[in-house]
């Protein structure tokens, strides 16, 4: 049987991910979110120089309210805190930006359907545009712990790692509970990528599939601050996304943190499969 | 109107196919189901009811009380399968109403369980008598007669039940006593309750008598009051109650009196404590002893039950310790040790009294706390189990030096301004109290160590060797141990705190004999860094201390000996989860790689025969039929063929089903029926012959941030293809952009953008080229060249198919044409065939009627109509139409001009032109 293809085409070759890669970079939106990942930390030291040092209370306590008095107290400290200020909305907005944009913005330029007929096969186009979209997201997480690491490091120096849960731990090991958390964050990420992801292959409207996204991040955070839900929070997507806590305390709290990426690895995995089971299914029609 | 909107409503709406509806039905059902599951009614496993039983007790055991009971009897018991009982007693200050959840944990495990109001509270009669022998423990005896006169309750023996006693605190000491008392009781687990209540209350860690101790005021305070209200409506004392002390007994009331009016016991008030503490007959306790303490506990702190544990194992008892981080200043503690001291509970009931299960290991368990949890910001904690019960020694010591001289402290009068180091009674609250423990100036003295070089995991009770000074020669000291955080932060762990009555004493430190002070035991680990602080006070707030003011010496010897405990980790049950992580990406991989396989399986046997006879046909279309899922047909039956070397057009007014069928062409859509042959292939979505075809389908796509340039290469990168196949300047010079190719394209002009799409599906120079209205947008020049490369593209054995809704176009560019209406084929054939002259002109004259005359002169020449303009449409039937001419100029017609007529503009507007409006887009 002879290739039924042209000459040098090979199913396989299509869409690499380097091609997709490339041409993601090369867009406005992507260059603007890995750039705030480095703004980000600079603002908040700036931010943080207009501490007067007056009031105690003025941070409110909080449940992190500790977690704030301690920010400037060495650069981990800092990377801790500006981790854990985007971590409740502003890295689901980016997350959910590189995934639900990843197919309806190809279907919105109407490049999705030349792609298609080059051709690339779905299955593939739509794995390299979630690897891609990945790659992008693990990206601008660790743009912004390590910036935030560097920054909070020069201006506040290099020391141990506290918390008012535990003890202080030492920099080389909090180096890694920092790790961890970025890791933590990632996974729990995966549901709002997985998310947006669907919503890209089911829409063509890119904003639409973003803005969904993170509205139902939303409203999972929302429903998850009603105690009277009882049980049925374990269920919510976003119920353990503090659990990265665990990390501060010795020994590490990891259980909650397990019942969190069981929880995030089912909810993506759903996701992304129903995302393939349809575009490989749909006509399409932008 | 409204059938209009109705109408709109069914298209919006998904059409019901018998799919969907199985898939809502199935997705309905199952939530309803799952609903259903979640509301259901639990069914409990057993029933209770109250009653009020009189019973027989007191000092002569015939003074009647009535204590209100309450009975759990599990489903399923009777006399012919019964079943073992259990006595609950539930603390002080409650009644029955306040174990009711234990009892229907432990009823639900399949115990009948009997719980009731001790005397002197809720409902029940008579006075308080603190656990008395001679009252509660003869009532709890009552109690077990009863039960031995059930038929349901297994016996051992005629009045002798099968029976188990639980209780926490005030019930913990009942079960003890009453274990002491009748032997009777299969097992007892006594919870955070006191082994001698007088050294409670008047502790001395020194090691003075009890009668000396230092009085614990403010949990004296509140057990009293507890008790004084008796579970009545708060405020209410009934009339016949004494007020002073409320439904205390007499003798209990006047030793509470004594002490907390001057602070110091008597040997009477001692004596009556005495009679309620298990510590002088744990040597009668013969029924296995589950001893569970809290950690949090300044009221029955940990040495209580490390009394009892010792006393009654030296009977040969079996005994079982367990600590979990709770007690009357920590509450039930964190889920995971309630958890644990439950289970250990129904463990060793089960094997003791209902006999069932293998002997649980006389081990000692113990919990510590690492930490707050990310969650609910509960307290969590590791537990630990130990083979030997340690005692509060530990398993092992640590020695720690602190440092400091000797400082003198000053007695507040009256004891007050006072430290503050607990708040009895506030329950789980005194866990966050750690911020506000508060040393007063001038009123304590510090003695600590350098930052530990490695931490300690501290299990029981430190010691410290103190010397005092006094110009009375008595003091009255507290002594503390705080775990200080490199950042000053100190932490005195659970609020415990040691008082001392120190008396003999010389009127300076210097001089004095050091005394051993055995701190309250703590559970807890002190990190690397961390320093140890011993604090001694003059007063605190949780204790009653002299009130003429005096200035002590005190030193704190440098050495202090802190017990340490190891032990296994207990796996928390949440490891499971792990498991299940675990168990979770296998399962994913797994399934993964089941996909794949399938897929690749399912692609092998996909149909890649080539029709023979096709191989050379760059496109068969056959029955191609496309219905949307909103029953709409697109394309209801089309066929058509494309040859090598042919132009085709697609020829069709808007909405004809053209670009559907281009769609279906590029694997965009799937066929309802009928199938697409590409050379000989077969098509499917995605078949790998697509890369033979070039396409411009629905308008140009382009990714508006680059520019023309970048987007031709970032599309052939897509491909995968070599770069030299790809043919770049080719492609831009039909694209013919200029120096524009170069500019983004989202700021090009249609026209721009339909030129670069033209060229990007020529890009590689594609043996069959589909384009749909590729002369969008261009102006007429542009149109003409593109005429021209088209048809010089199809030259060399390539082939093109153009999609068009103007019939010029077709007919200047193409071949080959196919005319499709509303879905299905009206002509198709070869241009000259279907476009070229027709036997008919149309000529135009200065004066008709002179013209028709003319005409009827002319052999084989015949009018057929006027037409519109008011020329006329004649059948020439072969004569030239110069001989036409001729014969009307001969007549002095005037000739304006002579049209031809062609065949498919008749056919075409004969078949379209009535309905190009409203047929839908296609």
């Amino acid at each position: 049987m002879t290739s039924s293809g042209a000459v040098g085409y090979k199913p396989g070759r299509t869409l690499s991910f380097g091609a997709e890669f490339r041409r993601q970079a090369t867009r406005m939106r992507t260059r603007l979110a890995l750039g705030f990942m480095i703004l980000l930390p600079v603002i908040i030291l700036i931010a943080f120089q207009f501490d007067t040092g007056g009031d105690d209370d003025r941070n409110g306590g909080g449940e992190f309210g500790s977690l704030i008095d301690l920010a400037t107290s060495g650069g981990l400290n800092f990377t801790l805190f500006t981790l854990l200020v985007s971590a409740g909305f502003m890295l689901g907005v980016v997350v959910a930006l590189f995934h639900g944009d990843a197919v309806a913005s190809e279907a919105s330029w109407g490049s999705l359907r030349y792609l298609l007929a080059v051709p690339v096969p779905r299955a593939r186009l739509l794995a390299v545009k979630l690897a891609v979209a990945l790659t992008y997201s693990g990206l601008a997480l660790l743009t912004l712990a390590v910036t935030a690491m560097l920054l909070g490091t020069a201006r506040y120096g290099w020391s141990p790692l506290r918390s008012t849960v535990a003890a202080q731990i030492p920099p080389g090991e909090g180096v890694l509970r920092l790790l961890g958390v970025v890791g933590y964050l990632a996974i729990g990420l995966l549901v709002t990528a997985g998310l947006a992801f669907l919503l890209s292959v089911l829409t063509d409207a890119p904003l639409g599939a973003v803005g969904g996204a993170v509205l139902l991040m939303i409203l999972s955070n929302i429903l998850d601050q009603i105690t009277a839900l009882g049980d049925l929070r374990n269920l919510l997507p976003t119920h353990f996304s503090d659990a990265w806590l665990g990390l501060l305390s010795t020994p590490i709290q990891a259980d909650d943190m397990v019942k969190g990426t069981i929880s995030a690895i089912c909810y993506a995995t759903l996701f992304w499969s129903v995302a393939f089971w349809r575009f490989t299914r749909k006509d399409v029609t932008s | 109107m409204l059938r209009a909107l109705s109408g709109r409503l069914r298209r919006a709406l998904p059409r019901m196919t018998p799919r969907r509806w199985l898939a809502g039905s199935t997705a309905l059902v199952l939530v309803a189901g799952l609903t259903g599951w979640a509301v259901r009614p639990e069914d409990p496993g057993f029933t209770f009811k109250d009653e009020m039983l009189t019973v027989r007790s007191g000092p002569s055991g015939t003074e009647p009380v009535t204590l209100d009971t309450r009975y759990f009897v599990p489903d399923g018991a009777s006399a012919g399968s019964t079943v073992p009982a259990l006595l609950l007693a539930h603390g002080f200050g409650g009644d029955m109403h306040s174990v009711h959840a234990q009892a229907e944990r432990l009823a639900a495990s399949g115990y009948a369980v009997l719980t009731w109001t001790a005397r002197g509270f809720g409902r029940s009669g008579d006075q308080i008598h603190l656990d008395s022998e001679e009252y509660e423990v003869k009532d709890a005896q009552r109690l077990l007669d009863w039960l031995a006169a059930r038929p349901e309750v297994r016996q051992d023996a005629p009045g002798d039940p099968r029976v188990g006693a639980v209780g926490g605190s005030y019930g913990g000491a009942l079960s003890l006593l009453l274990a002491a008392r009748d032997s009777r009781v299969d097992a007892i687990v006594p919870m955070i309750t006191w082994n001698d209540l007088g050294r409670a209350f008047l502790p001395d860690a020194a090691g003075g008598a009890v009668v000396d101790g230092v009085f614990k005021k403010a949990w004296a305070g509140t057990f009293f009051s507890s008790g004084a209200a008796g579970g009545g409506a708060p405020g209410v004392v009934p009339a016949e109650v004494d007020p002073a002390c409320g439904r205390f007994a007499a003798d209990v009331c006047q030793a509470f009196m004594t002490i907390a009016t001057t602070g110091r016991a008597n040997p009477e008030a001692v004596a009556v404590l005495d009679r309620s503490s298990p510590a002088n007959v744990l040597n009668r306790i013969k029924a296995p002893t589950l001893l569970v303490q809290g950690l949090a506990d300044t009221l029955f702190p940990l040495a209580e039950a490390d009394a009892n544990a010792r006393g009654i194992a030296a009977n040969g008892t079996p005994v079982r310790v367990a600590w979990y981080a709770g007690g009357h200043d920590g509450g039930e503690g964190p889920q995971t040790d309630q958890d644990r001291v439950d289970a250990l509970t129904l463990a060793w009931l089960d094997h003791y009294v209902a006999g069932d299960g293998p002997a649980p290991a006389d081990s000692f368990t113990y919990s510590r706390v690492s930490g707050f949890d990310a969650i609910d910001r509960g307290l969590v904690t590791n537990a630990y189990t130990i083979t030997d019960y340690p005692g509060l020694r530990g398993e092992s010591t640590a020695a720690v030096t602190v440092g400091g001289g000797v400082q003198p402290i000053a007695n507040p009068p009256g004891g007050n301004p006072a430290a503050l180091s607990s708040l009895p009674g506030a329950g789980a609250l005194s866990s966050v109290l750690g911020a506000a423990v508060a040393d007063l100036p001038g009123q304590h003295a510090v003695f600590q160590s350098e930052p530990l070089t490695a931490a300690l995991n501290v299990g029981g009770a430190p010691q410290v060797m103190l010397r005092a000074g006094s110009p009375t020669g008595e003091a009255v000291l507290f002594v503390k141990l705080y775990d200080v955080d490199p950042d000053g932060g100190a932490t005195l762990s659970e609020g415990l705190i040691a008082p001392v009555r120190l008396t003999g004493l010389p009127a300076s430190a210097d001089d004095a004999r050091p005394v051993t002070v055995t701190l309250p035991a703590i559970v807890r680990r002190i990190d690397e860094g961390h320093r140890i602080r011993i604090v001694v006070a003059t007063s605190d707030q949780a204790f009653a201390s002299p009130a003429e003011p005096a200035v002590y010496t005190v030193r704190v010897e440098p050495a202090v000996t802190l017990p340490i405990l190891g032990g296994t980790q207990i796996a928390s049950p949440d490891a499971v989860w792990r498991w299940v992580l675990a168990g979770l990406l296998a399962a994913i991989a797994v399934g993964l790689a089941v996909v794949l396989l399938v897929a690749r399986a399912r692609n092998r046997r996909v149909d890649r025969s080539v029709v023979a006879g096709f191989a050379d046909t760059p496109l068969v279309v056959e029955g191609l039929r496309k219905e949307y899922a909103d029953g709409f047909v697109a394309v209801s039956r089309v066929d058509f063929t494309v040859h090598r070397g042919q132009v085709v057009g697609l020829l069709g007014p808007n909405g004809a089903g053209k670009t559907t069928t281009l769609r279906v062409l590029m694997g965009l859509t799937q066929p309802t029926r009928g199938e697409i042959r590409i050379f000989g292939h077969r098509l499917t979505p995605g078949s790998p012959v697509l890369s033979r075809v070039g396409a411009l389908v629905e308008g140009p796509g382009f990714l508006p941030h680059l520019t023309g340039e970048q987007n031709l290469r970032a599309y052939w990168r897509a491909t995968g293809r070599p770069w030299a196949d790809a043919r770049f300047d080719e492609a831009l010079e039909i694209a013919g952009l200029g120096d524009s190719v170069h500019r983004r394209t989202k700021k090009y002009s249609h026209g721009m953008r339909q030129r670069l799409a033209i060229a990007q599906a020529m890009l590689g120079l594609p043996e069959l080229l589909v384009l749909d209205e590729p002369t969008d947008g261009l102006d007429p020049p542009q149109i003409a060249e593109m005429r021209r490369v088209l048809q010089r593209y199809a030259t060399d054995g390539r082939a093109v198919l153009v999609s068009s809704h103007l019939l010029a176009e077709v007919e200047q560019t193409c071949t080959h044409a196919v005319v499709v209406n509303k879905g299905t084929i009206v002509a198709s054939g070869p241009v000259a065939d279907i476009v070229g002259d027709s036997p008919t002109v149309q000529v135009d004259v200065d004066d008709p009627v002179a013209a028709r005359a003319a005409l009827d002169g002319l052999d084989g020449v015949r009018f057929l109509q006027e037409a519109e303009n008011g020329g006329l449409i004649v059948d020439l039937d072969g004569t030239p139409r110069r001989d036409l001419v001729a014969a009307l100029v001969g007549a002095g017609v005037g000739v304006d001009r002579v049209v031809p007529r062609r065949r498919l503009e008749d056919a075409f507007l004969a078949l379209v032109g009535d309905n190009s409006r409203g047929s839908g887009d296609r």
